[in-house]
């Protein structure tokens, strides 16, 4: 071991040599940035969580939304003009997308921002695409950023959102009397999700026994297992994502919940089934904006997971990935039909499109651009019932898109 | 509120406490004993849940990965010393800290390109799978066998530093290595297997947690920032610091998990910051050494 005065000496040094570095970077940055040469590629910015514990559902929402770009080049691109996805990692954090959002629009000069995975996260996108007048295409699931608070003309939201999920998967599961608990990440999602639910069993004539908010990213839902099974709920919700999902799953399972309780999630993810296996899933129902399965009953499925398989090896497109998809080809098409990207007319011609891309007919509602679509509602199947290693799920409903499905437009604040 | 819950959010408390215990135990005796903050402890953590799931996948039997994984991992550590860390020693202490913080960024990019990103599953052995009736609630069988393997491994580790030479070696060794050099022991050698016993500790409490949790690159990272929690709450190289202060922190989220369960994680830092107040040192830190 050295001692004190060496020690002192050395941490001197790495302070000294700390503090050139900094310098060097600080001058680095104010260096002018070089203007990117004016082109006429269509660039859309892309920023999803690539690091983090909902990494995977990013991944698969690059490879979706490079899928539809790569489909709309090959056609000779839109309105003649070659497309560029610009894919940025948001790290799941707020501060960190708003950066990355911003540069898109000022460095990358991009026409258009799609993307985010976080509901939170959208929200921060969402400011900056409103202040700096760029449409954003949001793909997670949100009920605020439709409301007038959050809402601007330069908003889309083509995810389901939390009142269409839990009030589907809340009439497949949910009957008159019974006795609901809800365990739920303590975050903008939970919130929604848990506000969906409520509102969708009291509807039903269901009584809430119980809310157990748990912290976001929690690795350990043990210590809410006996309040849970305390409660002795007829059903239990989780309403958390990514990992929280799996993980909350997981332990429900080990204490015994399944025997005692129905469990259900306002969404069903295609990647946590598969991190933690069929054993640990078997009868959980979730809603879902897309399963592959689908396209044995629905052709725009088959013709999705077609294109999909062909360009990554065989695999089969996943719920969050499909997302991408639609995202960004909805967008796509909007810019055709409107011959390039004058932000008016793009945003004329996307309240007004129908669009089938892949599961069937959607269209954005004028008032506050939601998508009106179908919600999917999946049981996860046993290990034994399972045909192939991606025979995930069951569907147990599949609701058709309708404008009842959302809250009126004038709950949401806009004028009627 | 009833007392069968209290004592079923007890017991949750202590198999939490366990995987911290264990954990913690590897962090704070590397840097109780050669003065490295290992960094890597938590990706070594995952690393340790890889090499369980694989090893009981390869041989068809979680309890070779239980033994397996630990021993490989572990002198996987003493490579780790041999080749890096060791070049390390006599320097200030940040030299080893960020040494260990890039090797944590490779080894989690390194599982990443192997296994990919998502999640594996990792089922519990079928021996372990269900609820033991513990007279007031039903009770994981799996926890319990937690609990009951990490008392074994502190009897072990506690016996071993105590009553044998080795032990007696490296504990005299911890305080003055120059004397230890001059009685003719060769130190390195004895830093070469405290480094290897770190790592397979954190390799342990990887396969431990893997059928709790999802198996997946950054499940370290949150349980790095857990046993420093921990360590920094006994003290830092204390190795009965790390036992109380994780059994402590397991009780204590379990707790407030039952009153303000959106509370449960941030109790943990607020007991640290409560410690630090009363002890700086921790609870069973000695003065002078943080």
């Amino acid at each position: 071991m050295p001692n004190y005065e060496t020690r002192l000496r050395r941490t001197g040094i790495s302070r000294r040599t700390a503090l050139m570095g900094m310098s060097a970077g600080v001058a680095t940055l104010a260096m002018p940035r070089l203007g990117r040469a004016a082109d006429d590629t269509i660039r859309i910015g892309f920023p999803t969580p690539l690091t983090g514990p909902f990494a995977a559902e990013a991944r698969d929402q690059v490879k979706c939304a490079e899928l539809a770009v790569k489909l709309v080049n090959d056609k000779g691109g839109v309105a003649g003009r070659k497309v560029e996805l610009l894919v940025r990692d948001d790290k799941l954090n707020a501060g960190e997308a708003a950066t990355r959002t911003l540069e898109l629009i000022e460095k990358d000069k991009v026409h258009a921002i799609v993307g985010a995975l976080s509901s939170a996260v959208q929200l921060a996108v969402n400011e900056v695409t409103r202040a700096r007048g760029v449409i954003y295409v949001s793909i997670s699931q949100s009920d605020t950023i439709n409301e007038v608070k959050d809402f601007s003309k330069y908003t889309f939201h083509e995810a389901l959102n939390p009142h269409m999920t839990t009030a589907a998967v809340a009439r497949q599961t949910i009957k008159k009397g019974m006795k609901v608990a809800h365990l739920v990440a303590d975050y903008a999602y939970g919130h929604e999700m848990l506000r969906g639910f409520k509102r969708a069993q009291t509807a039903i004539g269901a009584e809430s026994v119980g809310e157990i908010l748990h912290p976001f990213g929690a690795a350990d839902y043990s210590t809410f297992m006996p309040r849970l099974m305390s409660l002795r709920p007829d059903v239990l919700c989780i309403s958390n994502f990514g990992r929280d999902q799996a993980n909350a799953i997981k332990q429900a399972v080990d204490f015994g919940i399944k025997q005692q309780m129905k469990i259900v999630v306002p969404v069903i993810l295609h990647n946590q089934r598969l991190a933690v296996g069929p054993d640990v899933f078997e009868g959980v129902v979730g809603g879902a904006n897309y399963y592959w399965g689908l396209e044995t009953q629905n052709k725009t499925a088959a013709e999705f997971n077609k294109a999909f398989r062909a360009a990554n090896g065989g695999a089969i497109p996943t719920d969050y990935g499909a997302y991408g998809y639609s995202g960004v080809g909805s967008l796509l098409q909007a810019m055709q039909a409107a011959g390039g990207t004058d932000t008016d007319k793009v945003i004329a011609v996307l309240e007004g499109l129908q669009y089938d891309l892949t599961k069937g007919p959607q269209h954005y509602r004028k008032c506050d651009h939601q998508s009106v679509q179908s919600v999917l509602v999946l049981e996860s199947k046993k290990k034994s019932a399972m045909a192939s290693e991606n025979d995930l799920f069951a569907i147990v409903a599949s609701d058709p898109g309708a404008d009842e499905m959302l809250r009126s437009c004038g709950e949401l604040g806009h004028a009627t | 509120m009833d007392l069968s819950l209290i004592i079923m959010q007890l017991f949750s408390g202590i198999a939490l406490g366990a995987v911290l215990v264990i954990t913690a135990l590897g962090l704070t005796i590397v840097f109780g004993m050669l003065g490295v903050v290992n960094f890597a402890h938590g990706a070594l953590f995952m690393i340790g849940a890889y090499a369980g799931l694989y090893l009981a996948s390869l041989t068809g039997s979680f309890w070779w990965g239980l033994l397996l994984a630990p021993i490989l991992v572990g002198a996987f550590g003493m490579l780790i010393e041999l080749v890096l860390v060791r070049r390390l020693y006599g320097r200030s202490i940040d030299d080893p800290l960020l040494l260990t913080f890039g090797l944590s960024y490779i080894l989690v990019e390194g599982v990443r390109i192997v296994f990919g990103s998502d999640g594996i599953p990792f089922p519990t052995p079928s021996q372990l799978i269900g609820v033991v009736d513990l007279g007031v609630g039903f009770f994981p069988k799996y926890r319990l066998f937690v609990i009951a393997l990490v008392a074994v491994v502190l009897l072990v580790l506690w016996l071993m530093l105590e009553k044998t030479r080795v032990g007696l070696i490296v504990r005299a060794g911890a305080r003055d290595p120059l004397i230890m050099r001059v009685l003719g022991v060769d130190i390195g050698k004895v830093w070469l297997a405290i480094f290897g016993l770190g790592v397979g500790l954190a390799a342990l409490g990887g396969v431990l947690a893997g059928p709790m949790r999802s198996v997946n690159p950054e499940m370290g990272t949150l349980v790095l920032a857990e046993a420093f929690v921990v360590t920094v709450i006994g003290g830092l190289g204390s190795i009965v610091g790390a036992v109380v202060a994780g059994l402590m922190v397991g009780i204590c989220i379990s707790m407030v998990a039952l009153f303000a369960p959106e509370m449960a994680t941030i109790v943990m830092f607020a007991l640290m910051a409560a410690v630090l107040l009363i002890r700086p040192q921790g609870l069973f830190g000695l003065k002078g050494r943080a």
